[in-house]
């Protein structure tokens, strides 16, 4: 029965790259003092695309004393920038934000070639946040009398930050933002892998004259980590990554008695009930786990389904992994980019051959396309038959690797859900209203997502219980790390 | 979440001969639209033209298909019948007293036997929303069943008018209740039943969440059974680009079979043009100017 | 020089008045400098519906695109403070000091409430921890629209200062200008013309407050009153607004000027509680 002379079949997306120009310097200094200068250390590391493993520029490695020096601008620049009144460390936040949205397209461009994730994600999340994120604090550095009642709120000091590799920018915008609105000054250290984004940021601070010593870059590795955690000359220390390093670092604050925060990793629930709906659900499950590669301290990696309807979840989530587009991370239509490293990459095949060992199932399903020959890859996939006790179940693997699990009732499923050391975000997937508010109560997370998930707003706090750390992030919650009471 | 995800295919890049591709697919899946009081059979004769032939100019290589068919009143479907007769253009006639499907049924059921004999190959039917949202479901579905009967050989389109149901829950249960009720008389054939967003009359009409909607009740049906039940967003799709967004939808929330005008339709009057002025684009380079495609 | 006529802001376009009528300003020299329309009630009728009807709208934008939009008319104050320092200095009798230091308190005051968009709320809101499984929060709402009489003195500053609470809350804006000094009220039009501000979210007349102020009491559709520095006899026919629908009237007194440069009184979500009512949303909790 044929209609029409046009035939039907597989219609592709053709290749669409983003492809604005954007300068990259061959090598990238320290930012101190408001300049940006060689490292002491004599140290340069070459930062490069995880998708195709080219160099892309050789950036400083601090040294211990290149990072005193940071250290020492940001105390100089302390009594200057603490005594602005808060109305004018506000507009230069303001500025900032306004310039951010200004190079928003650069910025993205540039996170996706230094970190790996799609372009979609850096355009339309990361970078649209780190602006907000600026704008938001602006408009506390006035407001500060307001935020803690009863008391008078003075800044902390000199602010050491260390970040992590998987949102680079928003991570600085998270830490920097707070921090200046509060009166204080900051010495910040991007991750080895993902430096580039801070110092295009530095870039943008010279731009808005945003005055020397108020921030300082140093990018660099565990060395350089440790020489500004390890420093006497700081008087807060803030921390996001693995569970791993920040317990090292609270022994380091412990013995100098200086606050601390820390955003640390999580293997977070995301329950879905056989009263939710389905196919709303199996998106969330979808941007839960493998949103950013699953490179997300937040992510939705343990999957609890009531048995009823787990049949059918799983085919539903096969059928909608099928559309899941891998591949290189500048193109427009990537739905999962590049494993951030080799390192990472190694780490997550590691849980790959696990899981299978302690007899789970593995399903791969995504992507019969081919992936490229150089770069770090994974495609997208998940365990059924995963029991709590399997390692998969219990640890942070930081991939786009989920762990399905069943439970027969909710009071199971806050169990299962609770039955970890972490307690950073949790999902609950349902049409009553009345269990959503009666199971959030009852889990031990920081954030609890109801009929969604991994949604972020500058207003809204973001932090975890227990081995997911302390502190939050966002909100007026998040000034408090920055000021002395 | 619906939007959310609705959204991110209007956030999809199509380039190059993918893009040409997909404009002439979308040229075949249009359901040419003249339903109007004005309508007059010179009018459904333009009309009719446009759709043998949506560009004369010869600058598109190859040239474009034909459009998949014609939609009009029922006292227009001889005149049009006769229009494309030869061409393989379908006729598809509004029934059931389009738009509001507020009349007896004995009468919506002669208008579905008339058009039927005039040569209508498709049937556009309304379903009774007064019914569906009084919550006689039976009565809704039993109309659909009497209307199904009276088609015969012609296809089945089943209009929910998304714009009054209002809520996704109402789309997708409407949806469900009119697969069902038009397959109830044994095995349906592949594109033999379409279900359809909107008479055009009723604003909003065809919306990217609202047809996600649907595709994923037609998605849930072929997985249950095997049938492949067709859709068709109709209303408000005006530009290439959003044509192409919803074609990527259908890509990733079914499957490759369903791009193809068996399973897939747009009604639209105005998006023609816009498809032809793309195309124009793609194979002359410049952009084309407004006088440069034909009115129907 | 050419003389001209500053026209209304009504929804976004600037109309003249419907009535004729206008009002001839003299410089401090006495030479005419310009005329502006002289409203009236219907005039003030067609704002409110303008306003009602861009209500929802506005409420309906994320606080961060309200504070952008602020922000944005910070930006565009910002750009032209020189010619509107003059303008200010052109009729008000203080200098051009004192008009410079009105502008930069004007711009200061849309940057702080730009900023308190997204944050009022998380002062003013709660969650009230009722005894029983229910979840129970408190969120504040938009009135809906604001009238706003400015007073006389410091005549940007002064509408600047009532305007920017309202909008920030979610409010629209119908607003009579310094009766006094109108010409800042022709400023104000100008930068919500350029500022992303929708249509008609602020709507700006210019006359006298005589003729006005008791169809700004009397009008239901008019939900609160914000005023600073009237008259006795205008203050409390604004009040007595209040026996007619319920609107919420605040007729405020600030030490002029001086009050009007009291950054952590002006700057307050205090002067947005007002401008909004709480709602309690109750929610069951079980299983």
């Amino acid at each position: 029965m044929t209609r029409t002379t046009e035939q039907s079949g597989k219609w592709e997306y053709a290749p669409a790259p983003e492809s604005a120009p954007i300068e990259i310097a061959d090598r990238y200094g320290l930012f101190i003092g408001g300049e940006f200068c060689d490292p002491s250390s004599g140290q340069w590391r070459s930062s490069i695309s995880p998708a195709n493993e080219q160099v892309l520029s050789d950036v400083a490695e601090a040294g211990a004393d290149d990072v005193n020096k940071a250290i020492a601008a940001a105390r100089d620049a302390l009594p200057g920038w603490a005594g602005l009144s808060g109305r004018e460390r506000g507009k230069y936040l303001f500025r900032i934000a306004r310039r951010i949205q200004e190079r928003a397209r650069e910025l993205a461009i540039l996170e996706t070639m230094d970190g790996g994730k799609p372009i979609k994600e850096s355009r339309d999340v990361d970078i649209p946040l780190v602006a907000h994120h600026f704008f938001y604090y602006a408009g506390w550095a006035d407001k500060l009398e307001y935020a803690f009642c009863g008391r008078t709120a003075s800044p902390v000091g000199v602010c050491a930050q260390i970040i992590p590799w998987n949102f680079p920018l928003l991570m600085a915008a998270w830490k920097i933002a707070p921090a200046l609105a509060c009166g204080n000054t900051v010495v910040l250290k991007p991750a080895e892998t993902t430096p580039l984004t801070a110092l295009r940021l530095a870039d943008i601070l010279q731009e808005v004259g945003l005055p020397p010593g108020v921030v300082n870059i140093v990018p660099g590795g565990p060395e350089a980590g440790a020489a500004l955690a390890g420093s006497d000359a700081i008087d807060k220390l803030a921390f996001t990554g693995s569970t791993e390093v920040g317990k090292r670092l609270a022994q380091i604050a412990a013995k100098r008695g200086i606050p601390l925060t820390l955003e640390l990793g999580g293997k977070s629930p995301n329950i879905l009930f056989d009263d939710a709906p389905i196919d709303q659900a199996v998106e969330g499950i979808i941007s839960g786990i493998y949103f950013n590669q699953g490179h997300v301290c937040c992510a939705g990696s343990r999957v609890l389904v009531q048995e009823g309807i787990a049949e059918e979840v799983v085919s539903k989530l096969e059928w909608r992994m099928k559309s899941l587009r891998v591949g290189d991370p500048l193109d427009k239509n990537t739905d999962i980019g590049a494993i951030n490293s080799a390192e990472q990459l190694a780490r997550i095949k590691h849980f790959l051959e696990v899981g299978p060992q302690e007899g789970a199932v593995l399903h791969q399903v995504a992507g019969d396309s081919e992936l490229p020959d150089r770069g770090f890859w994974c495609r997208p996939c998940f365990f059924t038959g995963v029991q709590p006790s399997h390692v998969i179940a219990r640890e942070e693997i930081f991939g786009p690797v989920l762990a399905v699990m069943t439970f027969r009732t909710p009071k199971e499923a806050v169990e299962r859900a609770n039955n970890t050391k972490y307690g950073l975000a949790a999902g609950i997937w349902t049409d009553k209203g009345a269990k959503i508010f009666n199971i959030a109560t009852k889990l031990k997370a920081g954030v609890v997502w109801c009929n969604t998930y991994n949604k972020f707003d500058p207003g809204s706090p973001f932090g975890g219980f227990k081995e997911s750390g302390f502190g939050r992030e966002g909100g007026m919650q998040g000034l408090r790390a920055y000021v002395r009471l | 979440m619906v939007d959310e995800r609705a959204a991110s295919f209007a956030k999809r890049s199509i380039k190059t001969t993918m893009k040409g591709a997909g404009l002439r697919l979308a040229v075949s899946m249009v359901d040419l639209t003249t339903l109007e009081g004005k309508d007059t059979p010179e009018k459904v004769r333009a009309l009719c033209r446009k759709a043998v032939c949506p560009h004369e100019g010869g600058q598109i290589e190859p040239a474009l298909p034909h459009v998949a068919a014609v939609c009009v009143y029922p006292s227009m479907v001889r005149t049009a019948k006769a229009a494309v007769a030869g061409s393989g253009v379908k006729v598809a006639s509004v029934a059931t007293a389009f738009p509001s499907g507020q009349y007896p049924l004995d009468g919506r059921l002669a208008d579905v036997r008339q058009v039927v004999a005039d040569g209508a190959d498709e049937v556009d039917m309304v379903i009774n929303r007064g019914a569906f949202l009084a919550g006689r479901y039976d009565e809704v579905a039993q109309e659909i069943r009497e209307v199904k009967k009276a088609c015969g050989p012609a296809h089945l389109k089943i209009i929910l008018e998304t714009g009054e149901l209002e809520t996704y829950d109402h789309i997708r249960r409407a949806s469900d209740l009119a697969i069902e009720a038009a397959a109830v008389d044994g095995d349906l054939a592949d594109g033999e039943v379409f279900i359809k967003t909107s008479t055009g009359k009723v604003s909003p009409a065809a919306t990217m969440p609202v047809t996600l909607i649907m595709l994923e009740a037609i998605r849930d049906h072929y997985l249950a059974t095997g049938v492949r039940i067709g859709m068709k967003p109709a209303g408000g799709i005006r530009t290439a680009k959003s044509a192409l967004h919803y074609l990527m939808m259908v890509s990733e929330t079914l499957d490759e079979h369903w791009l193809s005008p068996h399973l897939f339709r747009f009604g639209a009057s105005s998006l023609v043009n816009d498809l032809v002025r793309q195309a124009l684009k793609l194979s002359t380079g410049t952009y084309a100017a407004g006088y440069d495609t034909s009115v129907s | 020089m050419v003389l001209k006529t500053y026209k209304l802001f009504i929804n976004g376009q600037f109309p003249r008045t419907e009535s004729g009528r206008s009002i001839k300003i003299d410089g401090l020299n006495g030479q005419a400098l310009a005329h502006v329309c002289r409203a009236s009630r219907k005039d003030l009728r067609n704002a409110v519906e303008a306003a009602s009807a861009a209500q929802s709208g506005w409420a309906g934008r994320s606080a961060y695109n309200r504070g952008q939009i602020l922000y944005r008319m910070a930006e565009m104050l910002e750009a032209r403070a020189g010619e509107f320092t003059d303008v200010i200095a052109s009729t008000v009798d203080d200098g051009c000091e004192a008009a410079a230091r009105e502008v930069q308190a004007a711009i200061d005051r849309l940057v702080s409430y730009a900023g308190w968009t997204d944050k009022f709320s998380q002062m003013l809101g709660t969650h009230n921890p009722v005894a029983g499984p229910h979840y129970n929060f408190t969120v504040p709402e938009a009135i809906g629209v604001v009238g706003v009489v400015a007073p006389d003195a410091l005549p940007l500053l002064g509408l600047v200062s009532l305007i920017a609470p309202a909008l920030c809350a979610g409010n629209t804006v119908v607003a009579l200008g310094s009766e006094a000094h109108p010409l800042a009220t022709a400023i104000v039009g100008e930068v919500c013309a350029t500022s992303d501000v929708p249509a008609g979210v602020v709507n700006l007349l210019t006359g006298l407050r005589s003729e006005l102020v008791e169809h700004f009491a009397g009008h239901r559709e008019i939900g609160a009153i914000h005023a600073a520095n009237l008259p006795g006899e205008q203050a409390e026919r604004l009040r007595a607004g209040s026996a007619e629908n319920l609107k919420r009237v605040v007729v405020r007194a600030i030490a002029e000027p001086e009050g009007w440069y009291d950054e952590s009184a002006c700057h307050s979500p205090w002067w947005i509680e007002p401008l909004i009512d709480f709602k309690t949303i109750w929610h069951p909790s079980g299983i």
